[in-house]
């Protein structure tokens, strides 16, 4: 089992295609935005079972998110860990292989850059530590996924099972090193020592938009043109598509994976960097965001797409941040956007079986 | 499956009544018409051949009769009455047996677990009872059902007498063997049709499956020949009785091709002077699995000019021998010298460059991407190399035109370079594939099965061009299950069995039957009478 | 270090593993019977949560909690119903649609949590305990392991008589055909379909118990995202036991009492950081994976769904 099996489902093609241009819009407004609308809406009819008006959310959430300029900057800080994620994700999907530990991948990077930034401080220039804190993050990151991918590559152990247990681990460890190792004696709340906000990556403009955003949007876009346009892309998207074409074709199928693994983790890492040195600034104990699991569905739903990825995380981000707000003010607790994205994904499914129908019939 | 529980055959329509019938049956897929307005009745006591090239729907007839598939128009009836098989359940509960080309067998159950297989699973297996049906099948019909075995340990051939047995311990009126002897060696297909002339004796009916003429004059009561979907003709069993073997291939071939002409009979290949020796394997050994023969101790040479013919029943290290030579399987002992030079240790791309090439058999799983375009598969193998990449950045243009030119020079039909490969014909995807292996300098081309599943235009188009490979200079490595093929191309003929090679015969064209026996006997691990060492 | 080895520190180290392992183990069963049938169920974290909720409000407004047991199956097999329904019926990507309900019912029942309850916790009374004559009596293991709530005996008895079915009948051939080869199931009149979504929906039940366990009997109450990954880990019981009910109760004990050892650690009175404890099982499965991994073989067509007739 591999996430292969979900390319064959969701990604077009891969090749050059000639497809009419409007062919393929028609495609992309029945497979792309027919869920989402699906989904926006049967999710308002859970709002209406529990007497909440859906139009008042959802204007709220959508103003508040995306119209009020305080929300939207804070829509687009919370994109950059969400990007990041979203980068690794895309390399691993593509590439066949189902990196589910990104979660403990993200926190480890975190409390690495938040053990280091303010140890360097005052000892090295601030953009030099910036940057370690970064690579540390990144390396720990790819680190963490050794063990799951040299299983997966040399012993056929399922990374599903490997990527769960790690990310189980990592949290774990990473509480451990918060609570025991890199504690802030200072403070009485277990956490590690805070990076003055001077010291955090830059704001874009006169805003409070971390500039981590701009990192990230990178990130994603040179994984989708290393993707669809390089030799090693090509060769990941074979080990993904078809490992025994890939062996076939003379490609090291267990380097390429062990390869998949380092890269895909590494993101996850540097996404810990980004929000711990652009927001947060130190890492308290017991906390874990949990992003990994919410970016799995909207990279599929992008069908791994870079360009397309960046547009529904910029939504997401902004239904998260709004969501926030309109727990206080409309009273709707904040995991309703679990269960938007839980529908989303279930509509997502059913049109891929839909369209997957109509072709066979079709001929 | 309650019939489990019985203790004996019970008596079965009387003979020449007729068990099963196709009416007036249609079967469309998108794009095809794979049975046309067929009609057939299969009679007790008789064994019935259905005949025909890969493609005329004798598939496609055996998934109906199994309850695979439904017909879109006509209808089938058992004993006379019309039904609708619209699940394997019904089949089965009407009598009908199916043994398919591909095992239909659990690989990790043991032959009991099985047998008994398909039975509601709240039910207690009937051990005792099973036992002593089994015994009764191997006294009558010389089964051999070890019935403690894991079924994955066994041979295709001895896992295709427990899907025998597994019917014959049904209810069964009807069984059908779909291409049932193409894992067999000569003699175990020739036990085969023994078995079918009893079963049939004991009033069943059963339907035998071939594209191989010689079987279906031999094993055969009645042949009914089908071509492109339609009922071509039949020969019945006065008839058939009546015709001396020549006469009843000519006939058959006749319904087949509507010609005497196959296209295929031509000439067999001269032998030829040898060239230089392009390839020579010397003492190749590999690890074996649970799934996998070990290659032990592998030695050959093959020449420039030459077709090296590889014999042998399917599963018995052919594949295994090709990816060691290609370099896609670790080698624990032994080397591979390509023109005298060791590349054992090289690997797949290198020996590529060098001009070793491969022609897997598994066109879809192993040799594309199904998802990807046509001209990606083109250079597959040469992801990164100029000149459809520069600085690891592909060349998209480059890239296309190379496949279009490939597409024209080979013939391959698609609508488009673009188009995804998997979308494409087994004919047309081969053709890709060759055109792949033989871009750039080739050296040596090691073909597995390279015409398997191929209908008849795409084969002697297949093999014409593998002639032309030789012609050309190239060494070629041929491994075919197909005798005939065999003898049509090869100058030598290697055969193997288990993983080792048993013996390697100059071809002698002239003397099709002894080659035959002669091969026949180094499969079944005799002693050969005369061995080219 | 004797400071650990008191009676009082066995004790509840006991009661700890079963407290935390019998979820475990009801979650592990349920998972193990879809992984035999080639279902790669990881919606189950979402069967156990809604399975809690569900349980809860039963026993709560009912007042019994053998029917909030009930209702926690119930909860469980309307998450399974719904993957039966996408994944093995419509043939979707198991671990999509599995990611996809587990977030969807860790939302959903946070909403209804919120919505019936606000902020307040309401709590059951107290379990019922199901002392077992003479046994209980025993020093240390006594009340540990002999008085307990009855579901803990009934999960025991589970396992043997999954055991025995396996063994003894021809259901756990005809999982492991559905899940190795489901076109040969299908070809010897066995119903592919039928199976997996009838094993899919025993997980549901199973982990929907294991859930009704967490809220009504350890504790007592429900709260949102309370299952913690306990689905999870009832995925990773079922592939490491490799087909065998037993397997999955030793390895949920162990799990249980690394999960819980953080509370007898208090009663010892050690201050060893409950993070590192907790790090241990999973530490040691990885261990285990790095040593025997080759042998840890999956049914050959997990994940994948069947089509009759497709290649």
């Amino acid at each position: 089992m591999t996430a292969s099996d979900t390319q064959t489902a969701t990604t077009p093609s891969n090749g050059p295609v000639e497809v009419q241009r409007e062919a393929r819009l028609a495609r992309f407004a029945v497979m792309t935005l027919g869920p989402i609308a699906a989904a926006v809406i049967a999710s308002g009819l859970i709002l209406v079972v529990f007497g909440i008006n859906p139009i008042t959310y959802y204007t709220f959430v959508i103003e508040r998110g995306l119209f009020s300029g305080l929300g939207l900057e804070q829509t687009l800080t919370r994109m950059a860990p969400l990007l990041f994620l979203a980068a690794g994700l895309i390399v691993a999907f593509r590439a066949g292989i189902w990196n589910l530990g990104v979660d403990g991948q993200f926190l480890l990077g975190a409390v690495a850059s938040a053990a280091l930034a303010p140890a360097l401080l005052g000892v090295l220039p601030g953009w030099i530590v910036l940057l370690m804190g970064f690579v540390l993050a990144g390396l720990v990151g790819a680190v963490w996924s050794v063990l799951p991918a040299l299983l997966r590559a040399y012993q056929g152990v399922n990374e599903i099972i490997t990527t769960l247990m790690m990310t189980f681990l990592g949290v774990s460890l990473a509480n451990v090193l918060v609570k025991l190792v890199f504690l802030d004696p200072k403070t009485t709340v277990p956490q590690t020592r805070t990076i003055p906000v001077p010291d955090r990556l830059p704001r874009l403009f006169d805003s409070t938009i971390s500039s981590g955003l701009v990192w990230a949007v990178a990130a994603v876009l040179l994984v989708h043109v290393v993707m669809t346009r390089t030799a090693f892309g090509l060769k990941l998207r074979t080990v993904g598509a078809n490992p025994h074409a890939a062996a076939h074709a003379g490609l090291s199928v267990p380097r390429l994976t062990v390869a998949v693994f380092a890269i895909s983790a590494a993101f996850a890492g540097l996404a810990g960097a980004s929000e711990i040195l652009g927001v947060n600034g130190n890492v308290r104990a017991d906390w874990n965001p949990a992003y990994g699991l919410m970016v799995i569905p909207l990279v599929f739903l992008a069908r791994f797409h870079g360009v397309g990825s960046i547009i529904l995380i910029f939504f997401y981000s902004a239904l998260l941040i709004g969501s926030e707000s309109a727990a206080r003010r409309v009273g709707v607790p904040q995991d309703f956007t679990l269960v938007l994205v839980a529908t989303l994904l279930i509509f997502l499914g059913l049109a891929e079986w839909l369209d997957h129908r109509r072709r066979k019939g079709g001929g | 499956m309650r019939d489990l529980a019985r203790t004996s055959l019970v008596p079965l329509p009387a003979k020449g009544v007729e068990a099963v019938g196709l009416v007036s049956v249609t079967k469309r897929f998108p794009g095809v018409v794979a049975v046309d307005d067929v009609s057939l009745g299969i009679r007790s006591g008789e064994v019935h051949v259905l005949l025909g090239e890969n493609g005329a729907g004798k598939s496609t007839i055996v998934g109906m009769l199994a309850g695979l598939q439904l017909p879109d128009e006509g209808h089938l009836t058992v004993n006379g009455v019309p039904v609708r098989l619209a699940s394997p359940v019904e089949s089965l509960a009407a009598g009908i047996n199916t043994v398919f080309q591909h095992v239909m067998l659990v690989p990790t159950l043991t032959v009991f677990e099985n047998l008994v297989l398909g039975d509601a699973w709240w039910h207690r297996p009937p051990r005792a009872l099973i036992e002593a049906r089994i015994a009764e099948l191997q006294r009558d019909f010389g089964l051999r059902v070890p019935l403690d075995a894991i079924t994955g340990d066994l041979s295709l051939g001895e896992q295709q007498q427990i899907e025998i047995a597994r019917a014959l311990l049904r209810e069964s009126h009807v069984l059908i063997l779909d291409e049932a002897t193409s894992m067999l060696t000569p003699q175990g297909a020739d036990e085969l049709g023994e078995r079918m002339r009893r079963l049939a004796e004991r009033g069943l009916a059963v339907v035998f499956i071939t594209h191989k003429l010689s079987e279906a004059y031999r094993f055969g009561d009645r042949i009914s020949v089908l071509k492109q979907g339609r009922f071509a003709g039949e020969i019945g069993p006065d008839a058939l009785a009546a015709m001396a073997e020549k006469d009843a291939v000519d006939e058959m071939v006749q319904l087949m091709f509507g010609s005497s002409d196959t296209g295929l009979a031509s000439a067999a290949r001269q032998s030829r002077p040898r060239g230089a020796c392009s390839l020579k394997v010397s003492g190749l050994s590999t690890q074996g699995g649970v799934e996998e023969m070990a290659l032990s101790d592998i030695s050959l040479e093959v020449f420039a000019g030459e077709i090296l013919g590889v014999a042998g029943i399917d599963g018995n290290g052919q594949k295994q021998m090709a990816e060691a030579i290609a370099g896609q399987r670790p080698v624990t002992a032994g080397t591979v010298e390509l023109e005298s030079r060791n590349v054992t240790q090289e690997s797949v791309g290198k020996r590529r460059e060098l001009g070793l090439r491969y022609l897997t058999d598994d066109r879809l799983m192993e040799g594309s991407v199904g998802l990807f375009a046509v001209s990606e598969n083109t250079v597959l193998k040469e992801i990164g190399a100029p000149p459809f990449w520069s600085y690891g950045f592909e060349k998209p243009a480059r890239i296309a035109a190379h496949a279009r030119d490939l597409i024209q020079r080979f013939s391959v039909r698609t609508p488009g370079e673009a188009t995804p490969i998997g979308h494409l014909s087994g004919g047309n995807i081969q053709k890709v594939l060759l055109g792949r292996e033989l871009s750039g300098a080739a050296k040596v081309v090691v073909f597995n099965k390279p015409t398997y599943g191929l209908d008849m235009q795409n084969i002697a188009a297949s093999r014409q061009r593998i002639r032309d490979i030789a012609e050309g200079g190239m060494a070629v490595l041929l491994i075919s299950t197909d005798l005939d093929e065999l003898l049509e191309l090869a100058d030598r003929i290697a055969v193997m069995d288990r993983g080792r090679i048993c013996g390697v015969l100059d071809n002698d064209a002239t003397q099709p039957a002894e080659m035959r026996t002669a091969i026949g006997r180094l499969m079944v691990g005799e002693a050969p009478a005369e061995v080219d060492a | 270090m004797e400071a650990l080895l008191t009676a009082a520190f066995l004790s509840s180290l006991l009661t700890g593993a079963i407290v935390a392992g019998i979820p475990l183990l009801l979650a592990g069963l349920g998972e193990q019977m879809s992984e035999k049938a080639g279902v790669l169920n990881i919606g189950i974290e979402g069967m156990m949560i809604f399975g809690a909720y569900l349980g809860f409000l039963t026993a709560w407004s009912t007042e019994s909690i053998w029917l909030g047991f009930l209702g926690g199956m119930a909860g469980g097999m309307i998450v399974a119903a719904l993957m039966a329904l996408l994944c093995v019926r419509l043939g979707l990507n198991q671990i999509v649609i599995g990611i996809g309900l587990t977030l969807g019912a860790e939302g959903l029942t946070s909403l209804l949590h919120h919505f019936q309850f606000s902020r307040t916790y309401p709590r059951l009374p107290a379990p019922l305990r199901l002392d077992l004559p003479i046994l209980t009596d025993l020093p240390v293991i006594g009340p540990s392991l002999f008085g307990r709530h009855p579901m803990v005996y009934l999960a025991l008895i589970g396992v043997i008589i999954l055991a025995w079915a396996y063994r003894r009948t021809n259901l756990g051939l005809t999982l492991r055909a559905a899940g190795e080869k489901p076109a040969a199931l299908d070809v010897a009149g066995g119903h592919v379909v039928l199976i997996r979504t009838a094993a899919v929906l025993f997980t549901g039940a199973m982990a929907g118990l294991g859930g009704a366990y967490m809220a009504n009997v350890a504790a007592g109450l429900f709260i949102p995202f309370m299952t913690g990954g306990a689905g999870f880990i009832g995925i990773v019981l079922a592939m490491l036991a490799r087909g065998r009910p037993v397997w999955v109760l030793i390895g949920a004990l162990i799990f249980g009492a690394a999960l819980s050892l953080t509370t007898a650690l208090q009663v010892a009175g050690s201050n060893v950081p409950t993070d590192v404890i907790q790090m241990l099982p999973f530490a040691a499965v990885m261990l285990v994976l790095v040593i025997w991994g080759r042998k840890a073989r999956l049914p050959a067509a997990l994940g994948l769904s069947y089509e009759r007739g497709a290649r």
